[in-house]
């Protein structure tokens, strides 16, 4: 495991070469060659007013507020510190006369086209610009002229509107959108006076991370739907927290007011996020406000469900568990909750000599992952090589895109990429190669052997950076070319890219498989009649199961069902006792991210309705199983979790004051030789399915978030261009996918993307399921598409 | 409305072949685009975006920077009369005046028929030839209004044909530099030595 290097950079040893003293306002400050003054005055927090710069950006200088006065040859002279590099012995005042007035200047002047409507204003009250014309304005402005005057607001995508009126120009948008996201979709357009930010002519702002212009907007000129005319900043109260939406781990503050979540902002942590955030994360707090949230225990009577109070419900899952055959109640899920939750549930399942328990829904990979020596987000973009055996990350784990994205821009790391399609870091890849599903550990050995790979492999440690690229796959697919990259480069480490909020977390503290009953085996035991009380934790096999008949079997064969969720999920539908669950800013707790950091996870909001967190249920059952328990309160369990699982040690309550986390090992178990599958050659008739998500789909948290329900896709098959001619299709129309186990109508499309002979089509989208092809026993899946 | 058509497909290669790098080309394919259509067209932004490898909102941003790329269709040609200080000194307000009546449309606007489009614009570096107008970026010098008319008459009737092609086209011949004649192209970050006119010093 690599330790985590938080030494401040300020703190550099004396004889460092790059070290660099200067004096700001007669105090001397250590920074280093090559940091800007702002950032050198920021380190002793000598506050120089500022717009445009961004610590995690590059420096534009584009508004001038940050003017400060520097001692040069011939007197003291202006300067721009957020351009102006540290020089040994520079002397620098921020406080003089001179300062004040041009920094009043540039107030007057970017106020002088602003429309001041700060009372209707949502960036009012936490407004850079607001707070910079009391801090350092002059207090009155002597232009009388007319204004500029724009249309507001535009909706420049469905989730951010501009307000050009407002907007100073400070590049800060179209510079994240550029240099940090990668998707230039809005600029500067028009000059002077009419300089103005702009999307292409009907070609919105659509980028997975558009929010974050919001958040860094220096005035209100980008606002985002969910938010508008919600709260005034001074209304909100807020806890720092991690994002659970994914397993990045992003910091946030959840933000509420009147009990009621209504915004996540993105927190600064260095190793991890550096403030940014999908939209996904960042609104999908819609879900836990929505009306369509489980408030009550619910046991179904006939075909219906009937109300109940807690003690009825969780009796009656009690006297089931009771009854259940030996070895015959199974746990699905845990993913979503907090390390106590699945502590906790873990030590019922223990108690309770529950032994079928899996967080993964047959999408992720052998826990064996985590037994590889372990690369964290830090380490795999500081250098060398990094491998990519996984999911489109761009879709999956945004903000870990980012990530990878920079160490490649700033020439940090090489990726390479063994893929079956083209994916969002492909254009960033050195060498990208498409391997067809099945065939990238055949793959591996030719690439890497290939002597520049083999040079640039042997330059610096090597990250392999592994998930599951294809839900229609065998998992041994992967771990089969993971091995091979291993076989080649011995000391690379692996960075896991499981996707769940909490998957690493569940599954080091209790609900990982034993003795390979995964969820597959599970349903199949259930399928059979064998599973007598089916535990849903969170879990919606119905929607999450690749292979949706074996999801349907199992959950038709379970004799009894305890769904404990949020939602009234498709699964959940199907059980007999319905448990509402708090959702994420309701209960306390840590998380695990997909590196093993733990982080602290908050309540900011009342849970809804009766709802409790997974915890609290676990410990409930576990009285009522006739068990001891001395637990009711969160550090209780923290404290047995401290004890009980080796490497977490003392570190849950030390994650509870640091905003960056500690990176625990778990899970230390020997690989497991797993079974090597071979794919059968595909058929020349044939398109091989390629099965993955993107970031917005049917997923209960995006659809329950009224700004984000509309972002999933309708469903469509993607082929190659030349293969639409070859199947004799035009685009968008309707194709029929079959294999022997079904026959689905799809719409079709070309794409370059995709390489020949691979159909690939977007998880759980709006339209036809192509689960209904998908059969987990074999390790690929063939379909024969045809025009109607 | 269209995208860049094969040949300027094919001299759009040639022209980013120039460049170290392929977005430096994004003004002269603009131009070429404008060539093409009277007006630089969405449809070409984004093909031009395809080809330098920008996104289309970054060739949008570009083009808007300058007056002399149109998003609308305008006339075939566009008279712009000066109205800065020699050329007012020197009757330009009669002029543009007497261009709106003789034209029936305002400053700013396009005819009817597509023909004529008339634009008030700043100095034009013409003063000492005040007062000065341009068709198609083509220099007419102490225009009077009854020079005006004979112009207007003489695009007309499409006598001038040779001398002011329609709008977009800014030369009349087309630039060609062989692969062989060319400077070559060199990126930035190839460029490790210092330049030799600093002599061994720090560029620093």
């Amino acid at each position: 495991m690599t330790t985590i290097d938080t030494t401040d950079t300020n703190d550099m040893p004396p004889q460092d070469p790059n070290a660099v003293s200067i004096t700001i306002n007669g105090r001397t400050v250590s920074a280093r060659k090559g940091d800007f003054i702002i950032a050198a005055a920021d380190s002793i927090d000598e506050y120089i007013p500022r717009f445009c710069y961004h610590p995690r950006m590059s420096s534009v200088g584009m508004c001038r507020q940050c003017m400060v006065e520097v001692e040069g040859p011939r007197g003291p002279m202006m300067v721009v510190s957020c351009m102006t590099p540290v020089a040994d012995g520079q002397i620098v005042r921020t406080d003089t006369p001179q300062v004040k007035r041009a920094q009043e200047g540039m107030i007057e002047l970017l106020l002088a086209n602003h429309p001041l409507d700060c009372p209707v204003c949502d960036k009012g009250g936490e407004c850079p610009l607001q707070d910079q014309a009391f801090s350092h304005g002059a207090g009155e402005s002597r232009f009388v002229e007319e204004k500029r005057h724009f249309e507001k607001p535009i909706p420049i995508s469905d989730l951010v509107f501009l307000d050009r009126e407002r907007c100073i120009l400070c590049d800060r948008c179209t510079r994240f959108a550029d240099e940090v996201a990668g998707d230039p979709l809005i600029s500067f357009t028009q000059r002077g006076n009419n300089t103005q930010v702009m999307t292409f002519p009907d070609e919105p702002f659509a980028s997975y991370f558009s929010g974050n212009t919001v958040q860094i907007c220096p005035v209100g000129a980008l606002t985002a739907s969910p938010y508008r005319f919600k709260a005034r900043p001074w209304d909100l109260e807020q806890r720092e927290s991690t994002c659970t939406t994914c397993s990045v781990g992003c910091r946030t503050v959840v933000q509420s007011s009147r009990d009621e979540l209504l915004r996540y902002q993105g927190v600064d942590s260095d190793p991890v996020n550096w403030g940014w955030l999908c939209d996904k994360g960042r609104f999908n707090f819609q879900s836990t406000n929505s009306d369509d949230r489980l408030s009550t225990p619910q046991i179904k009577s006939g075909d219906s469900f009937v109300a109940s109070s807690w003690s009825d419900a969780l009796d009656s899952v009690a006297r089931v568990i009771r009854h259940s055959r030996e070895g015959s109640v199974a746990i699905l899920g845990g993913a979503r909750g907090t390390n106590e939750d699945a502590f906790m549930w873990g030590a019922l399942a223990d108690a309770a000599g529950i032994t079928m328990r899996d967080a993964n829904l047959d999408d992720g990979l052998p826990a064996s992952i985590f037994s590889y020596p372990q690369a964290t987000i830090d380490s795999a973009c500081a250098g060398g090589t990094v491998i990519l055996l996984a999911p489109d990350i761009k879709e999956e784990l945004p903000v870990l895109y980012l990530r990878l994205r920079d160490a490649v821009q700033k020439k940090r790391i090489r990726l390479i990429e063994i893929s079956s399609h083209e994916t969002g870091l492909t254009k960033y890849a050195w060498k990208s190669i498409r391997a067809e599903s099945g065939t990238a550990a055949a793959a591996v050995p030719g690439l890497l052997a290939q002597a520049d790979v083999s040079a640039q492999l042997a330059s610096g440690p090597v990250v392999v950076v592994t998930g599951r690229p294809n839900l229609a796959e065998s998992a041994s697919h992967t771990m089969d070319a993971l091995s091979g990259v291993l076989a080649v480069a011995p000391s690379a480490s692996v960075l896991p890219v499981l996707r769940r909020g909490n998957v690493r977390g569940a599954l080091s503290l209790g609900l990982a498989p034993l003795n390979g009953n995964d969820a597959a085996t599970i349903l199949e035991a259930s399928a059979k009649g064998d599973v007598d009380c089916l535990i849903l934790l969170g879990a919606d096999p119905l929607s999450d199961v690749a292979d949706v008949d074996l999801a349907r079997r199992g959950i038709a064969g379970a004799k009894f069902i305890v769904a404990i969720d949020t939602f009234l999920t498709d699964s959940a539908s199907h059980a007999d006792v319905v448990l509402p669950a708090a959702a994420y800013g309701e209960k306390d707790g840590t998380t695990m991210n997909l590196e093993g950091r733990v982080t602290s996870v908050v309540q900011k909001i009342t849970p809804h309705g009766t709802s409790r967190a997974d915890w609290m249920i676990a410990v409930e059952l576990l009285t009522l199983l006739g068990h001891e328990s001395n637990f009711t309160t969160l550090s209780d369990i923290q404290r047995a979790m401290s004890a009980a699982v080796p490497g977490f040690g003392s570190t849950t309550t030390a994650v509870a004051i640091k905003r960056d986390g500690v990176v625990v090992s778990v899970t230390q178990r020997s690989p497991e030789s797993a079974a090597t599958s071979v794919a059968p050659p595909r058929n020349s008739y044939e398109f091989r399915l390629d099965l993955s998500r993107k970031l917005f789909d049917r997923a209960i948290g995006t659809i329950t978030s009224p700004s984000l329900a509309n972002l999933a896709a309708e469903a469509n098959i993607f082929i190659h261009p030349l293969d639409l001619d070859r199947v004799g299709a035009a685009e968008g129309t309707n194709v029929r996918v079959s294999n022997s186990h079904s026959s689905i109508v799809l719409p079709v499309r070309g794409s370059f993307s995709i390489p020949r002979g691979t159909a690939w089509v977007p998880f759980n989208q709006i339209g036809a399921d192509v689960r209904e092809l998908v059969r987990r026993n074999e390790s690929i899946i063939d379909v024969r598409i045809e025009s109607m | 409305m269209a995208r860049l058509t094969e040949e300027n497909i094919r001299h759009s290669r040639e022209i980013i072949g120039r460049y170290p790098k392929a977005r430096s080309a994004t003004i002269p394919l603009l131009h070429l685009a404008q060539e093409q259509d009277g007006y630089v067209t969405n449809e070409a932004m984004a093909h031009i975006a395809e080809l330098v490898g920008a996104s289309p909102a970054e060739v949008f941003g570009t083009a808007s920077f300058y007056e002399m790329f149109k998003f609308e269709p305008i006339g075939k040609y566009l008279i712009n009369i000066c109205g800065t200080m020699s050329c007012a000194l020197l009757g330009a307000e009669e002029l543009m005046h007497h261009a709106e009546e003789r034209l029936g449309i305002k400053m700013g606007s396009t005819t009817a028929d597509g023909k004529f489009t008339l634009e008030r614009v700043e100095c034009q570096a013409a003063c000492t030839e005040a007062p000065c107008l341009q068709v198609n970026y083509r220099y007419r010098y102490r225009v009077t209004p009854d020079h005006l008319d004979t112009l207007i008459a003489d695009l007309s009737a499409e006598t001038l044909v040779s001398e002011i092609p329609s709008h977009g086209i800014v030369a009349s011949i087309r630039q060609h530099i062989p692969a062989d004649r060319g400077v070559g192209a060199v990126a930035p970050e190839l460029v490790t030595e210092n330049p030799v006119w600093l002599d061994g010093k720090a560029a620093l």
